[in-house]
């Protein structure tokens, strides 16, 4: 195969041709290249910097720190508690198992905290902390701490949590908080973002639920840079959050705790209330239970013991409760008689124990009858006839009309949980609701407050407080939210003549304060705090007539739970009014033997600071007033302080 | 001019040969090499380990084996080169039999210490086998049809082997390395434009037999083709490495974020950081200056491999070294397309950057070839 000269000549030309080619396509494609570049790192740059900014860069929220819940003079009745746990992370540990292990001899753990431990350990990433117990002691802790050259990964850590240093004394009036729930979340409209925090938590029932907005506070924020995994890295700034406001409620620690205690274990709720500007006092409801059980998720068993208990403990009968208010309610249909002026003080009825109406026997409470009573006396000893007389002459519209006037059949607006709104019925409101006409005999039962009439303790207080300052007071459990007290504005006098107003005054004084009144017994010796009130005896059953032939059945050979409700209303000063007090004892028997001993206790607990003094009760009962004030379970009365120190 | 006329010419020897190395390509190829050792250490977090240290012990190794290399007569080199090619395919068929799977193909051989993909080994050896091919063939057959087949068997048979490992972006790597070649020699233009309205209709098809039984290529062959088209279809799976390469990029800005302050390959958000994404690295770091350094870092490499290809007196030198500058070229091309979006993601590495022995041998081979007609051209 041979080649001439002039052949290769022209095939090197040929190949330099080409060459050059190739080098100026090579050279164009790298500017193409270098365009692209400048491009991206010039011109978009921004773009670029910023999502890069954005896959770096993750924002987490700080909780902000609960506020605190005091009571009137600055008590703690809801504060955060450390909540110590300890947490371990996988990447740091190696050998989880024996580490796990080591982690059991040193601190208590359950196999179920290890099963959970390791199922949540294999669904996570390894260097996610797993909680493997919380709630854990001090001493725990410590133990942990000193043991960590033997337990790599684990680490003690602490939280806040919600703790209620006072147990059950507030559980109905503050409730408890509990972790976010799905059923919260779908609420909201527009759910704070920290409450898809796992585990945070937020007011379920009571002023914690109802004042949730200003207890949680706003979130802080941090800025936090993670990498691909999402590990963080580093922080790099951040924001603190609002802690939330401290709530100062009205209420008295020590009074409430004292009256919880008195009502101990009967199914029975009281109100303590300033006649003057409405404070309520204490708003007691028992039995009672542990509102810390809930923070920290309660247990099946735990939680049906509380269902099933006939007494029911979760119930807040206080503001919950709807009972009729038997005699306790005369006062309503005497004013409103009074006032309809077909009464006077001195207009006379006459009582043989019963009283016909269309063919129908109502009777009195007292066999025999009063005789002849005016006002003083029908209240006084608690003459039912008289009531079912001058109710006619009133009607029930102005019988409603003043009980709505006094507070009753009104929704009182205070931060807790299922406020009843009770029934003061009218012709109106029958037919609304029962589609029946208004018949006499609804007034008869309803002048002594049976029948439709239904009423909560905290409105039968309400009731009182009005008719003893003569004044249009609302119940107010907040006093202050934050630094900002919560003002108690203008409070107008009740449309009520006060000649009237004092006619029933000193009728209720009479009840205590003179003998043969139904709560003689009870009464207040010491004169400057002295006792006025009404006893109410309210029937949660029928009484046949054939029974009432036979005699009526007396409550203690009764099922506890066809007895009959024990009511008492009352204040005190009786002359110069500073505390009105309602006590309701469900199937407790008579008021005058049940309601009204508990309500002086509460009263005169309010009236003096510290125990009720002995020298005020009549010098026959001291001694078992003694004895029954020994046996009460009190709390150690702590000093009123206002330190808000965030234990 | 044959290689009986190199004894008439002065062709430099013993010792003096080492004068006549092309020192000013050494030269650029220490200062990319560099470039690639300070981008291995900031991606290992400030770390020789694991990457930086055995990479320069490997271009140390690739040094001496260029300079060897380089002392070789290219006339010999030339008599080798059908041994070369037939040793390579024998290569690429024992990888489909014995080789090591992965990121699902077969791609490597461990022959001792050396993992050998002999996919690299043969984007050379095939350039060199055509280079002595066009020299051995009579100039005036070149563009005959028989003498065009040839060749196109030549090319066919490693790309075949590639292409079902399955290595698409090495398969398109020696079917343009090959045709490089093909074209210096003076096949006729004629025959590049039927391939490549052939190659056309090829896209075409391989787009309709989609889904169908008799598809050509893998579906995640298929799919990265879609994710390069819009990457923003799978932000999370196939799509993830585009953009976070592109972000990386990006935000690099004019002048970088700094040695070492690379949050995107800091923080892991950057996939093969180490290898075949190594550039975004580089450009999220030192910025448009930087990565614009580097490119032309790399033209100039090219450009120095052309000059001496041009100016090579024997014919098989000329075609052997623009076939080697033209293949160094596609590994830049082809990778600095794919992080920066131009084409959908292949597996090519960038060379002396990326971290990976074979590449870096193949190529220090290449370049030692280089060098010795460099060395050996009569002056």
């Amino acid at each position: 195969m041979r080649r001439t000269a002039r052949d290769t000549e022209a095939n090197a030309r040929k190949v330099t041709r080409r060459a050059l080619f190739l080098g100026g396509a090579q050279v164009a494609f790298i500017a193409v290249l270098g365009a692209r570049m400048r491009y991206m790192q010039v011109e978009e740059a921004e773009k670029y910097r910023l999502l890069a900014e954005e896959n770096r860069i993750n924002i987490r929220l700080i909780p902000p720190t609960r506020g605190l819940i005091l009571d009137r003079s600055g008590r703690l009745i809801a504060g955060n508690e450390q909540n110590y746990r300890v947490v371990i992370t996988r990447e740091e540990t190696g050998d989880v198992e024996t580490v796990l292990a080591k982690l059991a001899d040193v601190i208590p753990l359950t196999p179920e905290m290890l099963d959970r431990t390791r199922k949540e350990m294999d669904r996570r990433s390894a260097f996610v902390p797993i909680v493997v117990a919380d709630w854990l002691r001090w001493e725990d802790l410590a133990a942990v701490a000193v043991n960590a050259p033997a337990l790599p990964g684990v680490n003690p850590e602490v939280g806040l949590s919600r703790r209620y240093p006072l147990v059950g004394d507030f559980a109905h009036v503050v409730g408890y908080v509990g972790p976010v729930s799905d059923a919260d979340l779908a609420e909201l409209e527009d759910p704070d973002p920290l409450l898809q925090i796992p585990k945070f938590q937020i007011g379920k029932i009571g002023v914690e639920r109802w004042m949730e907005a200003d207890l949680r506070g706003r979130s802080g924020t941090k800025r936090i840079e993670v990498n691909s995994v999402g590990r963080v890295m580093r922080e790099l700034d951040r924001q603190d959050g609002v802690a939330g406001a401290d709530i100062r409620l009205t209420i008295d620690a020590d009074v409430q705790n004292f009256v919880q205690a008195r009502l101990g274990e009967e199914s029975a709720a009281a109100v303590v209330m300033d006649v003057v500007n409405g404070d309520l006092i204490a708003v007691a409801s028992a039995p009672a239970f542990d509102p810390n059980l809930f923070v920290r998720g309660i247990s099946q068993a735990d939680y049906s013991a509380l269902i099933e208990n006939d007494h029911r403990p979760l119930a807040n009968k206080s503001v919950q409760g709807a009972y009729p208010p038997g005699s306790t309610f005369k006062m309503v249909t005497a004013l409103a008689a009074l006032e309809a002026g077909t009464i006077t003080e001195q207009t006379t009825v006459y009582c043989p124990g019963y009283l016909e109406f269309g063919g129908r026997r109502f009777h009195c409470w007292k066999h025999g009858g009063h005789g002849k009573v005016a006002l003083e006396r029908a209240l006084k000893g608690s003459c039912d006839v008289y009531f079912y007389d001058i109710s006619q002459r009133a009607g029930i519209d102005r019988i409603a009309e003043m009980g709505r006037k006094l507070g009753l059949g009104v929704r009182h607006d205070l931060p807790m949980s299922a406020i009843a709104e009770g029934v003061m019925p009218d012709k109106a409101w029958k037919q609304d609701r029962h589609k029946a006409e208004w018949r006499i005999g609804d007034t008869v039962n309803a002048s002594i407050g049976q029948g439709y009439v239904l009423t909560s303790p905290l409105q039968l207080a309400v009731m009182t407080a009005r008719i003893a300052s003569g004044k249009a007071v609302s119940p107010r459990l907040v006093r202050a939210i934050g630094d900002k007290e919560v003002p108690v504005g203008d409070i107008p006098p009740l449309d009520i003549d006060p000649r009237h107003l004092r006619a029933v005054q000193g009728a209720m004084s009479a009840v205590m304060n003179e003998p043969g009144g139904t709560a003689w017994a009870s009464r207040i010796e010491d004169e400057t705090m002295l006792f006025a009130g009404k006893t109410g005896t309210s029937q949660v059953r029928n009484i046949s007539a054939s029974e009432r032939a036979s005699g009526v059945i007396k409550n203690d050979q009764l099922p506890w739970n066809r007895r009959d409700h024990a009511l008492f209303v009352g204040y005190a000063p009786a002359t110069a009014p500073r505390y009105a007090v309602s006590v309701v004892v469900e199937h407790g028997g008579g008021g005058s033997a049940v309601a009204a001993p508990i309500a002086r206790d509460a009263i005169l607990r309010a009236l003096a600071d510290g125990l009720p003094p002995l020298s005020a009760y009549p010098a026959s009962q001291r001694t078992t007033i003694e004895t029954q004030q020994k046996n009460m379970k009190l709390r150690k009365p702590e000093p009123a302080s206002a330190d808000r120190s965030r234990a | 001019m044959s290689f009986l006329e190199y004894q008439i010419r002065t062709v430099p020897s013993g010792i003096r040969k080492v004068l006549y190395l092309n020192w000013g390509l050494v030269l650029l190829l220490v200062a990319v090499a560099s470039m690639g050792f300070l981008m291995l250490y900031s991606v290992a977090g400030g770390s020789l380990q694991p990457w930086a240290e055995p990479q320069m012990k490997r271009f140390a190794a690739g040094l001496v084996l260029m300079f060897a290399i380089a002392m070789v007569p290219i006339w010999f080199i030339r008599n080798m080169a059908g041994l070369a090619y037939a040793i390579s395919i024998l290569l690429l068929l024992a990888v489909e039999f014995f080789g090591e799977v992965g990121m699902g193909a077969q791609r490597w051989i461990d022959i001792g210490p050396l993992r050998l993909q002999p996919s690299e080994l043969v984007k050379i050896t095939l350039v060199m086998m055509l280079a002595a091919y066009y020299d051995w063939l009579d100039t005036r057959k070149t563009s005959r049809p028989l003498w065009v087949l040839i060749p196109v068997v030549l090319i066919g048979v490693p790309t075949a082997l590639v292409l079902i490992q399955p290595n698409l972006g090495t398969a398109l790597m020696l079917l343009m390395g090959g045709a490089v070649v093909m074209f210096a020699a003076g096949v006729s233009l004629w025959y590049f434009g039927a391939v490549a309205a052939l190659g056309a209709a090829a896209i075409a098809s391989l787009f309709t037999v989609r889904g169908t039984p008799w598809q050509f290529l893998h579906d995640y062959q298929y799919r990265r083709i879609d994710t390069f088209l819009d990457p923003t279809t799978d932000p999370l799976g196939a799509g993830y490495n585009i953009i976070q390469a592109q972000i990386a990029l990006g935000s690099g800005g004019w002048s970088g974020k700094g040695f070492m302050q690379g949050t995107q390959s800091r923080l892991n958000f950057l996939p093969e950081k180490h290898t075949d994404f190594i550039f975004t690295t580089l450009a999220e770091e030192f910025g448009f200056i930087g990565a614009f350094s580097l490119l032309l870092l790399y033209g100039l490499i090219i450009f120095f491999c052309l000059v001496s290809a041009m100016r090579s007196k024997d014919r098989f030198s000329q075609l052997l070294l623009i076939g080697i500058a033209c293949t160094f070229f596609f590994y830049v091309a082809v990778n600095l397309s794919m992080v920066m979006g131009l084409a959908p993601v292949v597996g090519v590495p960038l060379p002396f950057l990326s971290y990976g022995g074979s590449v870096m041998l193949v190529l220090m081979l290449a370049f030692g070839v280089v060098q010795s007609a460099h060395v050996h051209r009569p002056r």
